[in-house]
């Protein structure tokens, strides 16, 4: 352990003198669509937390981006990288949730072009201080300067047109409460947030299950030609939508059915998971967090309420 | 003084400093508070494989962190103390089993990363320990309750809900009582907890008592599991009190 902390010192040390390089390469999926692809891990001081998908669409009225990042320097690299590529100035940044990856790179962005659902501001108002705060925990001097910065518009289900791509932008929710999904009619690119992750274990902190697998009916049913998970690699057909879809119904049986039995939530998080999710990246350390996440409500509902007083 | 005598008391003494200085399995610069804190001078104290704790390698949830004590291993256990090095109130619970297994599984609140720790006291007064570190980003202890900001708690304060299954190895017991469980560290909020709870069966015989302290999760959910020689298991009564002299009284059916 003090070995451990010793080397995260050091990489720290490191990283203080040279600030944090994520070294983002963006990588073409799609006419005018570039995504910045990050590694399927969990939150690090090596990753400085981009184990998160971000994307940026470039038009002739300016480019759009998809989720700012986890930290400041993220974000200002990411504005950077967009310079190399276009001089078309930023006109839209659209955060798909309150997750701390996906926008704690606000900061980078000039505030008008921020956006947002109503529910993501409120959540991002009310949490997001506590989630930086984590952030510098888990990841690090990367998150160096880094604040919260609440996105100013309000963004509503619809049709929005830019530079002549037509994104439309889809009001679910599930993973969190409000998790925003874009999908750009003229590039068929389906810009899905965290309600797809790709394999790499689903996060559930907010989640409520019903509720995403309801959105994901939704966006198996949109004509989209490649799908942009929040987490994982990009795809050319619905693979990661099933793939997100199977392992929360497993999930969510195994836990309503091992409430029912009476396990206890150790007994739980020790189960042993079928090969098929042990293949999807940090399983190991999500499985327990959603059993932590999700299984108290399933022994509410497993457990009777007692109507009868003890008799003496 | 002959040689052997004197012998044999050097070797004693030689084996008691050795008894004093067997290193802490946990490594924990805590341990030695504890040993003095929790248990008499005189009392022997040992770390003991045979007494298990388990709890997630890193709690997701530092309010919530899953800990189930299994000491069965063990003859006769008359009592278990479970306490976390290093939370500002380190005794979490003890409970005596009675006619019940020497195991109880419940959560807990960490405030940062400790040792876990269950001793278990032997019908020879010996203590066994065992224990797992867990590791936390905290804050469990000094952040008030959900219930104590809700309305809703007073209502249902000391409501108890529960099942009972029957398994091969024996009936098992799940109890959730509504409580919030404040331990007096949250800016304003006093201490408020449940103290003392008795689990009988339908011919009042006592299956297990817990002494539960603050740093027992909010709604405390207890798992205790019972020999197959208690059969024809109907029901379990639940009585005892919290802090403030409120009272739990409920029967669960099967
Ligand atoms: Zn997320």
């Amino acid at each position: 352990m003090k070995r451990l902390l010793a080397l995260l010192a050091l990489i720290a040390v490191h990283a203080t003198a040279a600030g944090f390089d994520y070294a983002l390469a963006p990588r073409q999926i799609a006419p005018d669509t570039w995504v910045l692809e990050g590694a399927q891990e969990d939150f690090s001081f090596a990753n400085g937390g981009r184990i998160v998908n971000t994307a940026f669409v470039v038009t002739p009225a300016g480019v759009v981006v998809i989720d700012s990042g986890p930290s400041r320097q993220y974000g200002e690299q990411t504005v950077a990288a967009i310079a190399r590529i276009t001089d078309q100035p930023i006109v839209k940044v659209w955060i798909t949730h309150h997750h701390p990856d996906h926008f704690l790179g606000n900061q980078a962005f000039a505030p008008k072009t921020l956006g947002a659902l109503a529910r993501t501001l409120t959540d991002i108002e009310t949490e997001g201080k506590a989630f930086n705060e984590n952030m510098y925990r888990l990841v690090g001097d990367a998150m160096r300067d880094t604040e919260v910065v609440v996105p100013t518009e309000a963004l509503v289900a619809g049709i929005v047109d830019i530079g002549g791509h037509r994104f439309e932008l889809l009001a679910l929710d599930g993973h969190t409460a409000g998790d925003l999904a874009v999908l750009d009619h003229s590039t068929g690119v389906l810009f899905a947030g965290d309600l797809v992750f790709h394999d790499r274990t689903p996060t559930t902190p907010h989640a409520t299950i019903a509720r995403w697998l309801n959105s994901l009916d939704v966006l198996e049913a949109l004509p989209f030609k490649h799908v942009v998970p929040g987490h994982g690699p990009v795809a050319a057909d619905a693979g990661p939508i099933r793939q997100t879809r199977d392992y929360l119904k497993w999930l969510d049986g195994l836990l309503t059915q091992s409430a029912a039995a009476g396990l206890d939530m150790t007994e739980v998080m020790r189960l042993p998971l079928p090969k098929l999710f042990r293949q999807m990246a940090v399983i190991d350390a999500e499985f327990p967090r959603s059993v932590s996440h999700l299984y108290p409500a399933a022994e509410e509902a497993a457990l009777h309420v007692s109507s009868h007083p003890a008799k003496h | 003084m002959p040689a052997l005598p004197r012998l044999a008391v050097l070797g004693l003494a030689l084996w008691s400093a050795l008894a004093i200085a067997e290193p802490d399995p946990l490594d924990s610069a805590r341990w030695g508070d504890m040993r003095a804190q929790l248990f008499a001078a005189e009392a022997t104290v040992v770390f003991d494989p045979r007494v298990s704790v388990t709890g997630p390698l890193t709690a997701e949830d530092a309010m919530n962190v899953p800990i189930a004590v299994d000491a069965t291993a063990l003859p006769e256990v008359v009592e278990v103390l479970v306490f976390a090095d290093f939370n500002p109130i380190t005794k979490v619970l003890a409970f005596r089993p009675k006619a019940a297994r020497a195991e109880l599984a419940f959560r807990i609140k960490l405030q940062q990363s400790s040792p876990v720790r269950a001793a278990a006291r032997t019908a020879d007064g010996v203590w066994h320990v065992g224990g797992t570190w867990v590791i936390t980003t905290g804050g469990g202890c000094t952040v008030p309750s959900t219930g104590s900001a809700s309305p809703e708690w007073q209502r249902r304060l000391n409501e108890v809900s529960g099942r009972i299954w029957s398994r091969p190895e024996g009936n098992r017991v799940r109890l959730r009582i509504i409580h919030p469980m404040d331990t007096g560290l949250a800016a304003s909020i006093p201490a408020f907890y449940i103290e003392q709870l008795a689990i009988t069966d339908g011919q009042q015989r006592v299956l297990m008592e817990i002494d539960a302290f603050e740093p027992v999760s909010e709604n405390p959910l207890f798992t205790l599991d019972l020999p197959p020689t208690v059969t024809d298991l109907v029901s379990v009564q639940i009585t005892g009190r919290d802090n403030n002299g409120n009272k739990v009284n409920a029967q669960v059916e099967r």
